[in-house]
C-alpha cells in the first residue's frame, strides 16, 4: 500500500549507531565523504573500507538494505566506469575494436567506482539508522550557526517535517483520485506525451485543491495550538550530546587522522 | 444475473511480512434491478470488494463474472466494464476537476468516445436524474454545497449509463437533512430506472429504510446477506461488529422484553408508533 | 464567571466572484450573545452553513468579530496581546483528523502545543503522558498517526489540546468524518474530560445523538441562535427542530409520534430506558 512508503528508509532495530545523536551522524557522514576524496592510494581505500565495515556491523542493519540504495545509482556507476575506462589517456593496456583501455583508465575506473559505492553505502547508513524526524532535528540544531547569515533554519526544518508527515497522505490520496477517474473512463497509460500530459489534468486538479485545503487547515490548527515560529519554543526531545556521542566523534577523528597519515606516508 | 463473485480473496502486499487478507473467500450474486445495502465498519473490506467489481483491483484468487464472462479474461475489455459498472467514490472532491458542472459530467461519456451531441444529451439526462437544477450547470463544481457536489459526482458516473451503480458512502460528511435528501434522490433514481444500485455505508440508519437487501461485511468476509428485517434481528451480533441496528429496533426489543407485545421486525418510526399503540390497547393491564 | 462570553457578535465576510470583484457581503454570525459557564458541557448544533463553525472559530481568536465583542476567560479577543493566552486557555479541535496532526509520532504531536508555549522539557513529558492517558491513547504513544483509525486520531488531537492545560476545549465537528464507532469513541472521551478533569467543553456538531449529554444546547440557524435550553427542553420542540433541518433522535421522534396518537407521555424523552419506563408505568 502507498502509505507504507517511508521516505529515507529507516530500518528499525536497536544499535549504538541508532542511538547516536543525529548531529554526530550528519557530521560523521560528511567527514567520511570528504575523507574519500582526500588521498588516493590502495591503503587509504582499505582503511575507508574497514571503517565502513566496522560501522555497518555496529549498526545491526542487514547489508542487503545498504546494497538496495545502490540500485538507484547503478546507471550512474556504469557511466562513470565506462567513461573513465575508455577516455583516460595514458599507457595502453588492451585494445577493444576502436577503444583503448589504458592503465590509468583502469585505475581511475576502479577507484571512482569504489568511491561512489563507499559514498552511497556510507550515507545510507545514516538514513537507515536515523528516523527522518530525528534527522530534521539534527539539521535544525546542527545548522543553527547559519542563522547568523539569516538562513531560516527552524522554518526549513519545520517544512521538512511537515512534508514528511503529509507525503504519505497525499500519495494515498493520489491513488484514490486516480481510481475515481479511471472509474470514469480516464486513461493514464496510453497515448503520446501530449495526450498523457493532458490526461493528468483530472488527477492534478483535485490533488492540488486538496493539498491547498490541507495546508490551509493545518496552518489554522498550528496557530490554534499557539505556534508562532521558533522563537521561545522549547523541545520535547532536545538533542543532548552524551558520552557515546563524544566517543563517536573521537572515533571519526581517529579515522580521519589515520587516513591523512596513510595518505602522506604512502 | 448481472454480476457474480466467485470465491474471491484479496491480499494486500502478499510478499510483506504483515500481509493480511482484505477479502476472504467472498461469493455473491447481484441480479439485475436490486437495491442493495453493503454495510461494514471502516476496514471491513467493503470498499475493496466494490473496487473489485469494476476491475480497479484484481483479485488475488477467485473470479468475477459480468453477464457470464470472466472480467479477468484476456479478451475482456476493462474499460467497457467500468462504464457498465459505475463506481462513485466517497468524496466528490476526488473526482470533480472541470471549470463547470456540465463539462465535469461530460468527462465520463466523452471518455467512451461518443459523439459530442450524445455526450451532452447523456450529461443533461444524468443531471436531471440526480436533481441538479439547470442554473448550476455553468457554475464551478468547487463552489457547490456538499450535497450538490455529491449529486454532480453521481451524475458524472451515471452519464456513462452503467447497468450497475455503486455508491461508496454517498452521505459521508453531509448534515442530516442533506443525507436524507441524497438518499431519497437515490431511491427515486432506482424506482424510475430500475438500475441495480449498491449503496455502501457504515450506517444502518442510512440504508434500513431504502434497500431490498443488506450485505454485512466484517473482517473481509460476508457475515450476513439477507432482507433488512431479518438482518436486524441479529442486532446483538451486529453490535459486536461495531455496527448496531436502527434505534427503533432497540426500542422495540426493550419494550417486548418488558412485556409489551410489539412487533420487533419493524424499522420505521411510523410503523413502530402504530405497533406500540396497538400493543397498548390490546394489553390487558391497560384496560381502565 | 463565564469562560466564554459574546455580546452582539457579528461576523461578515465579502464574497467575491471569479474575477475577484465584490459580490455582496455575507453575514455568517448575526448578533449572537451568550455566556458559557466554567465546567459546563455545551453543544452547538445547526445544519451546514448555519454559522456554528464560524462562531466556534471566534472562541479561539482564529476569527475576530466584525462587530460586537468576544471574551475568553475575561480577555477581549480583539486585543492582539491576548491572542496567545486565549489560544492556550481555549483549545480547539477541528473536523479533519488528518489535517491537524503535525507530529510524525503520536507523543510528539501531543508535545507540539506545550513546545510552542515554552514549557520545560520534563514538564512536557509529564503533560504528554497525562493527556494521552486521559483520552486512552497512552499505549499508542510511539505509533505513527497514519496508522491510527479516525477516532483514535481525533483522540490524539484532543490530547494535543489538553497538554496545553486549557480551561475550555472547543470541538468543531470532531465526529463529522468518522464512522459510528469512531464517533462514540470521541464523544465518550470528551464527556469523560468534562466530568473528571472539569474542562469546559463546547461541542459543535450536527449529530443530535451527541447533544443529549450536554448541560446546555444552542441551536443555530442563519447565523443566529434559534433555540436555547437543556437538551430536554430543546427536544420537546420536535416540529421546530425539523423546521430547522435538524434530526431528532429516533426515541424522541417515536415518543412524539405516540403523543400525536393520543398517548399521555412526558415531553422531551431522550433515551430508550426513559421511553420504556414511561410506557410501562402507564400500564
Amino acid at each position: 500500500m502507498l502509505r507504507d512508503i517511508t521516505l529515507g528508509q529507516y530500518y528499525q532495530t536497536e544499535s549504538v549507531i541508532h542511538r547516536l545523536d543525529p548531529r554526530v551522524k550528519l557530521a560523521g557522514t560528511l567527514l567520511y565523504i570528504i575523507s574519500l576524496f582526500l588521498f588516493e592510494n590502495v591503503a587509504g581505500y582499505i582503511l575507508a573500507a574497514l571503517f565502513l565495515a566496522l560501522v555497518i556491523s555496529l549498526s545491526h542493519v542487514p547489508f542487503r538494505f545498504m546494497v538496495r540504495g545502490m540500485k538507484a545509482i547503478v546507471f550512474l556507476l556504469l557511466i562513470t566506469v565506462v567513461f573513465n575506462l575508455f577516455l583516460t589517456p595514458g599507457e595502453p593496456l588492451v585494445n577493444l575494436w576502436k577503444l583503448t583501455v589504458t592503465r590509468e583508465g583502469l585505475h581511475n575506473a576502479v577507484f571512482m567506482a569504489l568511491r561512489l559505492c563507499y559514498l552511497i553505502i556510507g550515507s545510507s547508513i545514516m538514513t537507515l539508522t536515523t528516523t527522518p524526524n530525528h534527522l530534521t532535528d539534527g539539521m535544525e540544531k546542527g545548522l543553527r550557526p547559519l542563522k547568523l547569515f539569516r538562513v531560516p533554519v527552524h522554518e526549513v526544518a519545520m517544512i521538512m517535517s511537515i512534508a514528511l508527515r503529509f507525503i504519505p497522505i497525499l500519495l494515498e490520496e493520489t491513488d484514490k483520485i486516480m481510481k475515481a477517474q479511471i472509474a470514469r473512463g480516464a486513461d493514464f497509460e496510453s497515448g503520446n506525451l501530449v495526450k498523457r500530459a493532458r490526461a493528468m489534468v483530472p488527477l492534478l486538479v483535485p490533488l492540488f485543491i486538496s493539498a491547498f485545503r490541507r495546508a490551509n487547515d493545518l496552518a489554522m490548527a498550528m496557530e490554534a495550538r499557539c505556534y508562532h515560529g521558533g522563537e521561545g519554543r522549547t523541545k520535547m526531545k532536545p538533542l543532548v550530546y552524551r558520552r557515546r556521542d563524544r566517543l563517536a566523534y573521537l572515533c571519526i577523528l581517529l579515522y580521519l587522522g589515520c587516513k591523512v597519515t596513510v595518505g602522506i606516508l604512502l | 444475473m448481472a454480476l457474480k463473485v466467485d470465491h474471491v480473496s484479496y491480499i494486500y502486499d502478499p510478499d510483506a511480512p504483515l500481509s493480511h487478507k482484505a477479502l476472504d473467500d467472498i461469493s455473491l450474486t447481484i441480479p439485475e434491478g436490486q437495491f442493495i445495502g453493503v454495510i461494514g465498519h471502516t476496514g471491513s473490506g467493503k470498499s475493496t470488494l466494490m473496487q473489485h467489481l469494476n476491475g480497479l483491483v484484481k483479485a488475488t484468487s477467485g473470479h468475477i463474472y459480468f453477464n457470464g464472462r470472466d472480467i479477468d479474461a484476456r479478451d475482456f475489455d476493462k474499460k467497457e466494464l467500468r462504464s457498465k459498472v459505475g463506481l462513485v467514490f466517497q468524496y466528490p472532491e476526488h473526482q470533480l476537476f472541470e471549470a463547470d458542472v456540465f463539462s465535469d459530467v461530460c468527462f465520463g461519456p466523452k471518455n467512451l468516445g461518443l459523439e459530442r451531441e450524445e455526450v451532452e444529451r447523456r450529461a443533461r439526462e444524468a443531471l436531471i436524474r440526480v436533481g441538479v437544477p439547470k442554473e448550476l450547470y455553468d457554475q464551478s463544481p468547487f463552489e457547490l454545497s456538499g450535497g450538490q457536489k455529491r449529486r454532480v459526482a453521481i451524475a458524472g458516473v451515471l452519464a456513462m449509463q452503467p447497468e450497475i451503480l455503486i455508491l461508496d458512502e454517498p452521505t459521508a460528511g453531509l448534515d442530516p437533512r442533506g443525507r436524507r435528501e441524497i438518499l431519497d434522490q437515490i431511491r427515486q433514481l432506482q424506482t424510475q430506472t430500475h438500475i441495480t444500485i449498491l449503496l455502501v455505508s457504515h450506517s444502518m440508519d442510512d440504508v434500513a429504510e431504502y434497500v431490498d437487501r443488506i450485505i454485512v461485511m466484517n473482517g473481509g468476509k460476508i457475515v450476513y446477506d439477507d432482507i433488512p428485517r431479518r438482518i436486524f434481528r441479529r442486532y446483538r451480533e451486529l453490535e459486536k461488529m461495531g455496527l448496531g441496528a436502527p434505534q427503533v429496533t432497540y426500542i422495540l426489543h426493550t419494550l417486548k422484553e418488558s412485556g409489551l407485545p410489539v412487533d420487533t421486525d419493524i424499522t420505521t418510526i411510523q410503523e413502530a408508533a402504530d405497533s406500540i399503540m396497538q400493543a397498548i390497547s390490546s394489553s390487558p393491564s391497560n384496560v381502565c | 464567571m463565564s469562560i466564554v462570553k459574546t455580546r452582539n457578535l457579528i461576523y461578515e465576510y465579502v464574497k467575491r466572484d471569479e474575477e475577484g470583484n465584490e459580490d455582496g457581503v455575507i453575514r455568517a454570525v448575526n448578533d449572537v450573545s451568550l455566556g458559557i459557564r466554567q465546567g459546563d458541557f455545551i453543544a452547538v448544533v445547526g445544519h451546514n452553513g448555519s454559522g456554528k463553525s464560524t462562531l466556534a472559530k471566534h472562541m479561539n481568536a482564529i476569527l475576530q468579530p466584525t462587530q460586537g465583542t468576544v471574551w475568553v476567560d475575561g480577555m477581549d479577543t480583539r486585543q492582539e496581546e491576548n491572542i496567545w493566552d486565549i489560544r492556550q486557555r481555549a483549545g480547539m479541535v477541528f473536523q479533519n483528523p488528518d489535517n491537524q496532526i503535525i507530529g510524525q509520532v503520536v507523543e510528539e504531536d501531543v508535545g507540539f502545543g506545550p513546545e510552542n508555549l515554552g514549557v520545560p522539557t520534563e514538564e512536557i513529558w509529564k503533560r504528554v503522558e497525562e493527556s494521552l492517558r486521559a483520552v486512552g491513547m497512552y499505549q499508542f504513544r510511539s505509533h505513527s498517526p497514519n496508522r491510527l483509525s479516525g477516532g483514535q486520531k481525533q483522540r490524539v488531537s484532543i490530547a494535543g489540546v489538553l497538554a496545553m492545560r486549557p480551561r475550555c476545549i472547543v470541538l468543531d465537528e470532531p465526529t463529522a468524518m468518522l464512522d459510528p464507532s469512531g464517533r462514540s469513541e470521541v464523544i465518550r472521551a470528551v464527556r469523560e474530560l468534562n466530568q473528571t478533569e472539569k474542562v469546559t467543553v463546547i461541542l459543535i456538531t450536527h449529530y443530535m445523538e451527541e447533544v443529549i449529554y450536554a448541560d446546555r444546547v444552542y441551536v443555530m440557524d442563519k447565523g443566529r441562535i434559534a433555540m436555547e435550553g437543556t437538551p430536554r427542553e430543546i427536544f420537546s420542540r420536535v416540529e421546530e427542530l425539523q423546521g430547522l433541518r435538524l434530526d431528532v433522535p429516533q426515541v424522541t421522534l417515536l415518543a412524539h409520534e405516540l403523543k400525536k396518537r393520543g398517548l399521555d407521555l412526558p415531553d422531551g424523552i431522550l433515551t430508550t430506558p426513559e421511553l420504556v419506563q414511561a410506557l410501562t408505568e402507564r400500564g
